[in-house]
């Protein structure tokens, strides 16, 4: 008696599970599709969007290599700050300019978010001192933030990149508080990922829907940071390089 | 043992192992299948590899065994109050409840494989606490504020125990991945029942599950003063962990 929610990003079965190696390449696409679907502006102007909250203090086109992510705790710790800068930036031009229709409840719900997004920015950035990374310089010309499918599907999926990217680095850490505190923001992540679903596809299955926790397991998604930086690449101006744990 | 068999196996299974496996190929994962044992995510592969690599490990089957227990406590839970007549209203609490009782339900089966011959048997559970909710199945209200009690403690449980994981990785990865969706879950929940999705200082019922959440210092960092963000919102962006005891604390009047 299940039911399933028309749910523009469930991807079809016959996409997936296939031997390749631009499976990478194939998520992101997934994504894209997924964006396209809930109407992100793929073709948007090329024109960067002056973007005044930007701390960054690298240069646009700028190469930043996170070195390998398994190698120690300050890459997995700098991975995250990267991630977090992202996402703090990007809600900060949510919660500036609101998208038509944007009702107090939801906007309230998006300040939460840019508050724990900045909060967990800071904290990195604090924690890291001066071994960490520049601020990026966020690059959001695909997204139409007058358009609400197009900022709640560019914010479903941030955070579920962001939950799969703790849950896959998170085996890379060795200092137990670390885990530990990686773990305290990776919840409120996927609590994000939730509620962002929720505004996106209402009193569906969505808020963890088929498509971000395997049905017959019931596991969450866990990315590699290779691929998780081919997924963010496209919305910073600074060209993140980073590899997975384990390479020889 | 055929290794590609396997692999088609467990796709059968999960149609989307290859993408939830963290690498980027077939060939990779094959690739490490060989090396070492890699993080299944089905519960064939996931048993197979705890039996090879950790069955010695009594603190790893000790965590699996708790987290067994958290899950049988959830999955039963739900199941029941699917059946209750009258008791889920709603087409949002309908689909909310199903796709949770789904993940619930295959977490048991995930671990209990995982498990094998150690995994412990499902307990009897009393889900008027003793009388303390003697409407749990018959009140909607009570079962949703039990509800985000019980995810919101499966978060908090797995939370404390990921470092007792450290020394396997495969099992600490799945271990997150399954901490991820209890979070979401109670995400949820919470909005189901009109709060946000994320804990704002240490409210809640009962108040055990909820202890320790106004943190507002962490990595020695007070963050609030860090970035002059309120306190809410604060320690909405940290969730805390619990230790084992205090979960067992919050579960046990739930044990018949």
């Amino acid at each position: 008696m299940e039911k399933l929610p028309k749910d523009p990003t469930v991807i079809p079965q016959g996409f997936t599970g296939k031997a390749s190696a631009a499976l990478g390449r194939r998520v992101f696409l997934r994504y894209l599709g997924a964006t396209a679907a809930a109407g992100v502006a793929l073709n948007a102007c090329k024109s960067e969007i002056a973007e005044p909250l930007a701390t960054g203090s690298a240069r646009a086109g700028e190469a930043i290599d996170l070195g390998d992510i398994g190698s120690k705790d300050v890459n997995v710790l700098n991975y995250a700050y990267a991630l977090e800068q992202l996402e703090a930036a990007f809600y900060t031009h949510v919660v500036m300019n609101p998208y038509m229709g944007m009702n107090g409840y939801e906007k309230a719900i998006l300040m939460d978010i840019r508050d724990h997004e900045i909060a967990h920015r800071e904290l990195f950035k604090a924690a890291l001192g001066s071994a960490a990374i520049p601020g990026l310089t966020p690059n959001f010309s695909s997204i139409n933030f007058n358009s609400r499918e197009s900022v709640l599907g560019t914010a479903r999926v941030f955070e579920a990149v962001g939950v799969s990217a703790y849950n896959g680095a998170g085996k890379y850490i060795t200092t137990p508080d670390y885990l530990v505190l990686a773990g305290k923001i990776v919840s409120v992540e996927a609590r994000h990922t939730a509620i962002i679903s929720e505004m996106l596809h209402p009193q569906t299955m969505s808020f963890a829907g088929d498509d971000i926790v395997a049905a017959a397991s019931g596991l969450g998604e866990a990315r590699m940071p290779e691929e998780v930086l081919a997924l963010v690449r496209p919305y910073v101006q600074e060209i993140i390089n980073g590899k997975n744990g384990g390479h020889a | 043992m055929n290794l590609q068999n396997i692999l088609n196996e467990i796709e059968k299974v999960d149609a989307d192992v290859f993408e939830r496996l963290d690498h980027v190929s077939r060939r990779h994962v094959f690739h490490n299948f060989l090396k070492k044992a890699v993080t299944g995510v089905a519960p064939v592969a996931f048993g197979a590899i705890l039996n090879k690599a950790y069955a010695q490990s009594s603190t790893v089957t000790d965590v699996l065994n708790f987290a067994l227990t958290l899950e049988y406590l959830e999955a039963e839970f739900y199941n029941i109050g699917l059946a209750s007549p009258g008791l889920i209203t709603g087409m949002e609490g309908w689909n909310t409840f199903q796709q949770i009782a789904k993940h619930e339900n295959a977490h048991v089966a995930l671990l209990k494989t995982a498990l094998g011959g150690a995994a412990i048997s499902k307990p009897k559970f009393d889900f008027s606490a003793k009388g303390a909710y003697p409407d749990t199945f018959s009140n909607y209200k009570t079962f949703m504020a039990l509800s985000q009690a019980f995810e919101d403690t499966g978060v908090r449980a797995y939370k404390g125990q990921a470092a007792n994981l450290m020394s396997a990785p495969d099992i600490l990865t799945v271990a997150l991945q399954i901490h991820s969706v209890e979070a979401m879950h109670a995400a949820k929940v919470r909005y189901l029942g009109g709060s946000r999705g994320w804990i704002m200082g240490a409210m809640g019922m009962p108040s055990a599950v909820y202890a320790g959440e106004d943190m507002r210092v962490q990595g020695g960092v007070d963050v609030v003063n860090l970035t002059g963000l309120g306190t809410e919102q604060v320690t909405g962006a940290f969730d805390e962990p619990l230790t084992k005891e205090q979960v067992l604390a919050i579960a046990t009047p739930f044990l018949a």
